[in-house]
């Protein structure tokens, strides 16, 4: 594919832990990527709403706070709504095992937990974003 | 290798000759360099000046002359999930296991001064903590317990003062006068800015915020403690044992100008003051933090803000065990680390703990994985020894070595801060939350590279790991919740609440204390959402320039 992947790096909701968010956002923007970090406390439509002006290839959605049963499933919605469903999701975060299942079966591409290492991600989402 | 040369040379020559793992960082956590070996020639101490006696000025070795000799620390488990009914369960189970303190974790919503009702909080009411709407809900946590009897840590910070307003409602309603409620509110806006991040007026504001929750207490509260200096969420962000210790002292500090500047005296209020640190992995480092940190407080108390009252000088503080050093590979082995963890806060003499459960870095603990928690103190206190003689490795060459060279550190950040224009100017410009991010991209990095080794993560994994039970929180409590928070509004004089909340605008607007206001809007259950709103219309709110 041709120029740099562009990544939206966000933290929706309330959750303020940005320590794993500002990490992944240095590790992709060393591996070449295109970085675009949100900051804190973001509704699902700030997220959305950056991802299409950006005209990102990917949004990487960083979640600690237990919420993202409910603000992930409305992130896809909004990117489906507004026709960026090609937008890959990728989440990270303390998320159980069944609901990074769902997840999944949602549209999320990969869902990283603690301990993952940013080359793993950076790895994935070159893969995802060029498939 | 046998040596010929005497003494230091030739052990120097000998340990020279012979090689080194390679691979591995011989650093501690924080990347301060350790040499092979300490003793009497690189460490210079003088004794009364730099360490003195338990109890006695820099208290380098501890803020009481008996310590745990006297009194063992405080078990204090934080806790808090869902409604105030679930969680005053759990504070009743704590309690009936041991624990000796309560301490409150609130949701996330209530962090942020949003009722579980506001769109923002869908999805997060009770996730993370219990959510606390109004003075109903705080009836209901502290149903059964005698507010006389217990000392109450509550981990709140941006509406702190309505929280803390919201128990001494209960404390009123309960017959137990103000004067005998014990506990401690975190308070501690300034790491919020740096660290946690949860956060909701300008630091202008916040700072009035604080500087009158400290005078009231001060007056009305003497056993409570108003605010909680922490570091420990700065070092949950990344950073290092130094910029925990730095950051954390420089916003102590910054309290206490801020004091001074409302013409309070240093001594008035000073001995109230407390800290809260993080114990991390790095045994010796974590140590030596916790000793710098109570004789740079001393030092400074004293020598720079002039207090004369020796309370006013030693630095209380309650620790936690690092939730950022737990794994979600293998769990069970988090046990181990936080006993390590644990062990060290013990050995720095800390006056509270709190030790995290082994399956925290999936979900919030299930009630048998906080037993095991709790059960890791007990053992400490009571199987180990380690609490029979104060400050044990006082003296140890390299623990001596270690806490001078962290209190340089802290004094080097002092100084570039101050070259900022203080803590808030500081914050304003990111400088702290850039060396956090620096120092956690650092470590993080040593961690791929294999340099620094995290067992079952980057070394000795499992093919398969087992699924652990895990606490589920049910979605039908934020519903649950919301319904509390509206029956509330429903019957509650509503002609009351409008006239307290708007005395709270006008007191707000003003420069008299917002304690009195608050607590009559409390008292007519004017939920902690509508306080926060009318302070946001007044104030403002505060966002950061996001930088990684």
């Amino acid at each position: 594919m041709a120029g740099k992947i562009r990544v939206v790096v966000a933290k929706p909701g309330l959750d303020g832990h940005d320590r794993g968010a500002k990490i992944i956002a240095r590790a992709l923007r060393d591996a070449g990527m295109e970085v675009i970090y949100t900051g804190l406390h973001q509704t699902p439509e700030q997220i959305v709403e950056t991802a299409i002006q950006e005209d990102a290839d990917a949004v990487g959605i960083s979640i600690l706070s237990g919420a993202h049963m409910t603000l992930v499933p409305r992130i896809l919605e909004l990117l489906r709504e507004n026709g960026a469903e090609d937008v890959v999701v990728l989440v990270g975060g303390t998320i159980p095992e069944d609901d990074a299942d769902e997840l999944r079966r949602q549209g999320v591409a990969g869902v990283f937990g603690p301990g993952a290492p940013t080359s793993e991600i950076v790895d994935f989402l070159k893969g995802a974003v060029t498939a | 290798m046998a040596t010929t040369e005497p003494g230091a040379a030739g052990w120097r020559e000998s340990y020279e000759a012979s090689p080194e793992r390679e691979g591995e960082l011989f650093s501690t956590i924080s990347g301060v360099e350790n040499e092979p070996l300490y003793s009497p020639e690189n460490v210079e101490l003088d004794y009364d000046r730099d360490l003195g006696w338990p109890g006695t000025y820099p208290f380098t070795r501890g803020v009481y002359p008996s310590m745990y000799r006297g009194r063992l620390w405080t078990m204090r488990q934080f806790a808090g999930f869902g409604t105030a009914e679930e969680t005053n369960e759990r504070f009743r189970y704590l309690i009936a296991h041991g624990n000796t303190g309560l301490s409150t974790a609130f949701d996330m919503p209530t962090l942020m001064g949003y009722d579980s009702d506001h769109p923002r909080s869908l999805g997060e009411v009770g996730r993370e903590g219990v959510a606390i709407d109004s003075l109903a809900d705080m009836e209901t946590l502290f149903d059964g317990i005698p507010l006389g009897d217990v000392s109450t840590s509550m981990t709140i910070n941006a509406p702190a003062a309505m929280l803390l307003a919201f128990y001494a409602c209960v404390g009123e309603l309960q017959g137990v006068p103000l004067a005998r409620l014990r506990g401690t509110v975190q308070t501690d806006i300034l790491k919020e800015y740096i660290a946690q991040k949860e956060w909701i007026f300008p630091p202008g504001p916040s700072m009035r915020l604080v500087v009158d929750m400290i005078e009231w207490c001060a007056r009305e509260m003497p056993l409570m403690h108003p605010v909680s200096i922490s570091g420990y969420h700065i070092r949950e962000a990344g950073s290092t044992a130094a910029q925990e210790l730095a950051f954390t002292l420089a916003d102590g500090f910054a309290y206490v100008e801020a004091c001074l500047e409302r013409g309070l005296d240093v001594d008035e209020f000073a001995p109230r003051l407390s800290f809260f640190f993080n114990a991390h992995l790095d045994f010796f480092e974590e140590i030596a933090k916790y000793r710098a940190a109570r004789r740079i407080w001393a030092t400074q108390l004293r020598d720079k803000y002039g207090a004369k009252n020796p309370r006013s000088w030693l630095m209380r503080f309650h620790t936690q065990t690092a939730g950022v050093s737990l794994t979600a590979q293998q769990p069970e082995v988090n046990l181990i680390r936080t006993a390590i963890e644990a062990l060290a806060a013990v050995l720095g003499g800390t006056q509270s703990l709190h030790t995290n459960s082994f399956d925290e870095a999936l979900a919030l603990p299930t009630e048998h994985a906080v037993r095991l928690a709790l059960r890791t103190q007990q053992v400490i206190a009571h199987e180990t020894g380690v609490v029979n003689t104060i400050d044990p490795l006082g003296g140890s060459y390299y623990l001596e070595h270690l806490t001078s060279e962290l209190e340089r550190q802290a004094y080097e950040y002092f100084d570039r801060i101050e070259h900022l224009g203080g803590v808030v100017a500081a914050i304003e410009e990111n400088f702290q939350q850039r060396e956090i991010a620096d120092a956690a991209y650092r470590y993080q990095s040593e961690v791929e590279k294999g340099q620094r080794v995290v067992v079952g993560v980057n070394r000795y994994q499992l093919d398969e790991e087992q699924p652990l039970e895990i606490l589920r929180i049910d979605p039908a409590l934020e519903q649950k919740q919301v319904e509390r928070v509206q029956a509330v509004r429903a019957r509650r004089d509503s002609a009351l609440v409008q006239a307290t909340l708007a005395e709270l605008e006008q007191a707000a607007a003003g420069d008299t204390n917002l304690m009195e206001p608050i607590l009559a809007c409390s008292r007519a259950y004017v939920t902690m959402g509508e306080m926060c709103d009318a302070l946001r219309e007044t104030w403002g709110t505060w966002r950061e320039t996001p930088v990684f």
